[in-house]
């Protein structure tokens, strides 16, 4: 069998006596787009945020195409530059334009001169539909845009798993579709994609697989068509009913 | 002689301006001096503990505190005072000059340190997430996201705080410092006249206000707009 492009076991945290996490493990193929659904507060973006251990796990092991990521002498600034990750508020760089907030690692991380790191930078920023606004500067994009730049910022590092928490969740309706497209691109070209999103119907149509999470826990795990139509688990029943407004 | 008379020969009286101009000139030079140190240093030692309190090691976080809330909340003339006239005393000798330099830097540095702290804890954590999730190192993302941002917030508070600093040069007066205001009062005693005073006043105003215009300049340059 293949292994995993990300693979979590027994993954448990606790803010105090809050347990957040209780032993998640996953398993996420080569290429495969998994969703993460679930209610606010159950963990899903903690779990997001442990996977490049932007949150330390109490316990549990992370590996990356086979290599932990949470044994002691890791490099985890080498280790990042292979996971990207974008955010529900995008967290753009304001002080610096739109080609040096994606150019900025590949300088600083990869050791790119300025000349190539502003190439890749500009090549990243085209696959996002963004070539005019290399010299803008965050606040002068819209919502749909600045995210465009954090996929971007992310991508240009090319990485093998990419996290997307919440990506569509702060935009305006109308400017979530520029969005989507752009993570519809990236699973065309085969990126593995974990992605905490409450894009239901974008789940449903490029999910490979959905997986929905409450109290900290795996409770329900399986093709998007299953989960939306059948969910075996009561809870996972009463969230869909609750989110789609029926 | 009249009103009119009395006053200009009290505040504007040629003969002695042209007497102690000289004098507060070379005053000039040394207040310029002391203010350029004092405001280098100040802010660089302050920038420094600002920096340091971002690595949690929290005794020295915890002396860094107690440096900044002493130095804020002391009169610097009280500390002037304690210095020159104390340290000689358990046999430590200091000039001046020194003096005025390492306790205005030393408050300046307190002040700084508070203002810089505040502004690395208003950049917003989703900063430091971003940075690091792409593998820049905590230093890096230090330098090259986090400062540079506290630096805007930071700049007008600090320039507003080097002004204040710098004007209390003046204090060297009291330990014998040879600036504009010590000349100035040294020529007022020998010619009990005003006039040195009112040179020094004017000097003042034409040293600083360019620094209060330019501070206004910064506080536009540096407020960029936000989404």
């Amino acid at each position: 069998m293949a292994i995993a492009a990300l693979e979590v076991r027994g993954l448990s945290k606790s803010f105090g006596a809050n347990i957040v996490l209780d032993d998640i493990s996953l398993e996420v193929a080569k290429s495969e787009m998994v969703f993460i659904l679930g209610p606010s507060g159950s963990g899903k973006s903690t779990f997001l945020r442990c996977c490049n251990r932007l949150e330390e796990p109490d316990s549990g092991e992370i590996l990356l195409n086979g290599e932990s990521l949470t044994q002691k002498n890791v490099n985890l600034n080498k280790a990042r530059e292979k996971i990207g990750m974008v955010f529900q508020a995008f967290n753009l760089y304001p002080h610096l334009s739109v080609e040096k907030n994606v150019s900025l690692a590949l300088r600083k991380v990869r050791g790119f001169g300025t000349e190539k790191a502003n190439e890749v930078a500009r090549s990243a920023l085209d696959k996002v539909g963004l070539a005019d606004k290399y010299r803008s500067y965050p606040s002068e994009l819209s919502g749909g845009q600045q995210q465009r730049v954090a996929i971007a910022r992310a991508m240009a590092l090319e990485p093998q798993v990419m996290l997307f928490d919440e990506p569509t969740s702060a935009l305006d309706p109308e400017l979530v579709g520029d969005v989507l497209e752009v993570m519809r691109d990236m699973k065309a070209a085969g990126m593995t994609m974990l992605v905490v999103s409450h894009e239901m119907n974008f789940a449903r149509e490029a999910a490979d697989r959905v997986i929905f999470i409450d109290n900290g826990s795996i409770i329900e795990e399986g093709p998007p068509e299953k989960i939306f139509t059948a969910p075996a688990n009561p809870r996972t029943k009463s969230f869909l009913a609750r989110v789609s407004g029926n | 002689m009249s009103q009119w008379e009395r006053f200009s020969d009290t505040f504007f009286n040629r003969a002695v301006i042209i007497q102690y101009l000289p004098d507060i000139y070379h005053g000039i030079w040394i207040t310029l001096e002391l203010s350029i140190l004092i405001v280098i240093f100040g802010i660089l030692l302050g920038t420094c503990l600002a920096v340091l309190r971002v690595y949690k090691i929290l005794p020295l976080s915890f002396c860094i505190i107690v440096f900044a809330d002493v130095f804020r909340a002391l009169p610097p003339l009280v500390l002037i005072l304690i210095a020159f006239f104390g340290l000689p005393s358990a046999g430590i000798y200091l000039s001046s000059f020194f003096v005025l330099f390492i306790i205005l830097t030393l408050v300046l540095a307190a002040f700084s340190e508070e203002i810089v702290w505040a502004g690395l804890t208003s950049v917003d954590t989703g900063q430091w997430k971003a940075a690091r999730s792409t593998g820049l190192s905590l230093n890096q993302t230090l330098i090259w996201i986090i400062l540079p941002q506290a630096f805007r917030l930071a700049i007008p508070p600090l320039t507003n705080r080097a002004i204040a600093i710098t004007k209390m040069t003046a204090l060297g007066t009291v330990i014998g410092v040879p600036d504009i205001l010590n000349q100035a009062t040294t020529a007022q005693s020998f010619s009990g006249n005003a006039s040195p005073l009112m040179i020094a006043a004017i000097i003042y105003v034409i040293i600083f206000l360019p620094l209060v215009i330019a501070s206004r300049w910064l506080e536009e340059k540096f407020s960029w707009r936000k989404a």
